[in-house]
């Protein structure tokens, strides 16, 4: 034959006109257009996305700038929006879930890697990845008819009389609130810290393990002092990707957050994140202002979730490259 | 660890209790995590399993106040829904990953799988945003189309990556027989390589239509809502997802007994598909073995 099997067939110049009709009627040309075509169309989609929000943002960009993000004022009747409250909220909610998830999180994953039986663990591994699977509005809806009453009546009294002269266990219980959603986030975002940290422990060269075993430490020393400082960076990755993915959230947190833009010390308060405000509020939006505003608020969010799923990746690819690098 | 005399010192003794209680305290942890897909599968089948009968799945919403009816116009617009998703996600995602795959060259399918990376990164909310600025403000209305191409968009990712990485798997050695024997290449991709990827590449499909089944927040102001039935693809429809968030945040005991078992069953399609999904992708062999 004298098609060339190996060689790309796009790579075009220089061509002989000959061989480039023979590759057309062979179908080659055509298949490899169509496919490439369908695949520029996801960067012309992600693209077309970008410059929508950007577009359908202009209008309070021009008219509040930058200080758009800073102000503490939502209040759609005198035409006034900031973005503060629910930058805040967004943040703090993220952060108590990541304190609750994080070490739960890595903990899991250090049982299901380095110290699980391969068959307890991969069944254990199976499970979590259905948990992955529960929608966001199941974690909503579960939160809304047992987390919140299970905080008014018991949780947030508890905290209040154990904790209460920090700032932030103060305030009357309303069940609603930072805390629950923070708590409702870190449920939803542990099984992708486990999953991920679970591949980065495992891509761990084993003769670590076994020097470090060797050297008389114990199974936690080992696994401790060597193989997770080995898989550090990659599981600061899979924390960033939980992070993304926290930011992103919308469903369980509107049904929790208690919606209400303020900036307040207390966990107990009533919130409102960036998510949950687009949620609730874009189909009441009257005014193209009002509308354009959120739209910039999500514009905001895209921002946030693209910066850090980039250092996530960077983070979990330095990991791997470094494993592999090893071997 | 063993071999070592028990009179040795106390720092040993030390050592072995932290051992063993960290280690007891990251298998409490791992339970921790697995025990909450346990709670929330009781939990639902509680709950929804009492307040679920044969008229939610044949009967409209009733209105306010009257008790009974059901979310068929809910079930059926779901199905709508993921209809339309899947013309646009499985196509786009398909073929994609195939260029990937086979044809892509260097900076090029860099950039494709860069963008389909970040685009599988963008929250489902700012997708819906996207949705309504490009459907919904040109139409001037809500629509089935509307939430269709959502979620079609959402799906576009993990279509790409799974097809992609299924057709690498395939043996080098099976592409080069097909094209020593003569075959084209795109008659090698079509008739020999896809064949043998295609359990893998379907199953990856199933998966991500589960996904996208349970999406919310994209549908909220792109399919609305609909208490009644919506005929072709033009009018606001009602889903499944949105129906649980919005019966669950009404003051309505009737509602919330209907939150509750429509939650039954979209968690049980979604975990069904998953565990058939998934199951199939471990047993046997997804591409032939060399």
């Amino acid at each position: 034959m004298t098609t060339s099997a190996t060689t790309a067939v796009g790579a075009g110049f220089p061509w002989d006109p000959r061989s480039w009709v023979r590759r057309l009627r062979s179908g080659d040309e055509i298949a490899h257009l169509i496919t490439f075509l369908f695949s520029s169309s996801i960067i012309f989609i992600t693209s077309w996305l970008v410059f929508e929000l950007w577009v359908n943002s202009s209008l309070p960009r021009q008219k509040f700038g930058l200080s758009f993000l800073v102000t503490r004022i939502w209040d759609p009747i005198a035409g006034d929006f900031g973005a503060l409250p629910f930058i805040y909220g967004t943040v703090v909610t993220t952060v108590v879930g990541l304190l609750i998830a994080v070490p739960l999180g890595i903990g899991a994953a250090i049982f299901l890697a380095e110290l699980a039986p391969p068959k307890i663990s991969d069944s254990l591994s199976f499970l979590i990845e259905l948990l992955a699977a529960v929608p966001s509005v199941i974690y909503g809806l579960l939160a809304v008819f047992i987390l919140i009453p299970l905080m008014r009546t018991t949780i947030q009294p508890f905290l209040k009389s154990t904790l209460g002269f920090l700032p932030f266990f103060t305030g009357p219980a309303y069940g609603v609130g930072f805390l629950t959603a923070g708590i409702v986030l870190a449920v939803m975002i542990i099984p992708f810290i486990i999953s991920v940290s679970r591949e980065v422990l495992l891509s761990v060269p084993g003769d670590q393990r076994e020097a470090a075993l060797a050297l008389g430490a114990t199974r936690w020393e080992a696994t401790w002092k060597v193989v997770v400082p080995f898989a550090r960076v990659g599981i600061l990755g899979s924390v960033f990707l939980a992070l993304a993915r926290a930011l992103g959230e919308t469903m369980a947190v509107t049904m929790v957050i208690g919606n209400n833009p303020q900036v307040s010390a207390s966990l107990f308060a009533p919130g409102y994140t960036i998510a949950a405000v687009i949620a609730n509020e874009f189909t009441e939006a009257t005014s193209d202002l009002y509308l354009q505003a959120l739209v910039e608020l999500g514009l905001v969010l895209f921002l946030l979730t693209f910066i850090l799923n980039g250092l996530a990746r960077l983070l979990i690819l330095l990991t791997t490259q470094k494993a592999g690098a090893h071997e | 660890m063993s071999g070592v005399p028990w009179s040795v010192s106390a720092s040993m003794t030390w050592r072995k209790g932290v051992n063993a209680f960290m280690l007891g305290l990251t298998a409490i942890c791992a339970l921790l995590a697995v025990s909450v897909l346990f709670f929330v599968l009781g939990y639902l089948a509680y709950h929804g399993g009492r307040s679920l009968s044969w008229d939610f799945f044949t009967k409209l919403p009733k209105p306010v106040g009257e008790t009974g009816g059901g979310m068929a116009n809910a079930i059926v617009g779901s199905a709508k829904l993921l209809l339309l998703a899947s013309l646009i996600g499985v196509p786009i995602g398909f073929l994609g990953g195939v260029y990937l795959a086979e044809f892509g060259g260097r900076t090029f399918a860099f950039l494709v799988r860069y963008t389909t990376d970040l685009l599988n990164g963008v929250p489902s909310i700012v997708i819906g945003i996207f949705a309504y600025t490009i459907v919904v403000l040109k139409m001037k209305h809500f629509s089935t189309l509307a939430g269709g191409i959502a979620l079609g968009f959402m799906m576009i990712p993990i279509a790409v990556r799974s097809t992609e990485e299924f057709l690498r798997a395939v043996p080098n050695s099976i592409r080069e027989a097909s094209m020593a024997l003569g075959a084209s290449k795109w008659r090698t991709i079509v008739r020999v390589i896809i064949p043998a990827a295609i359990r893998g590449i379907v199953t990856g499909i199933m998966l991500d239509l589960a996904r996208v089944a349970g999406e919310t927040a994209p549908l909220l102001f792109t399919a609305f809502g609909n208490r009644f039935w919506s005929p072709g693809w033009n009018q606001p429809t009602a889903s499944l997802p949105v129906m649980i968030y919005t019966y669950a945040v009404s003051p309505y005991d009737d509602w919330h007994r209907q939150a509750w078992a429509a939650g039954l069953v979209l968690l049980g399609l979604v975990l069904l598909t998953n565990i058939i999904a998934r199951v199939a992708l471990s047993r046997g062999n997804i591409a032939p073995r060399t």
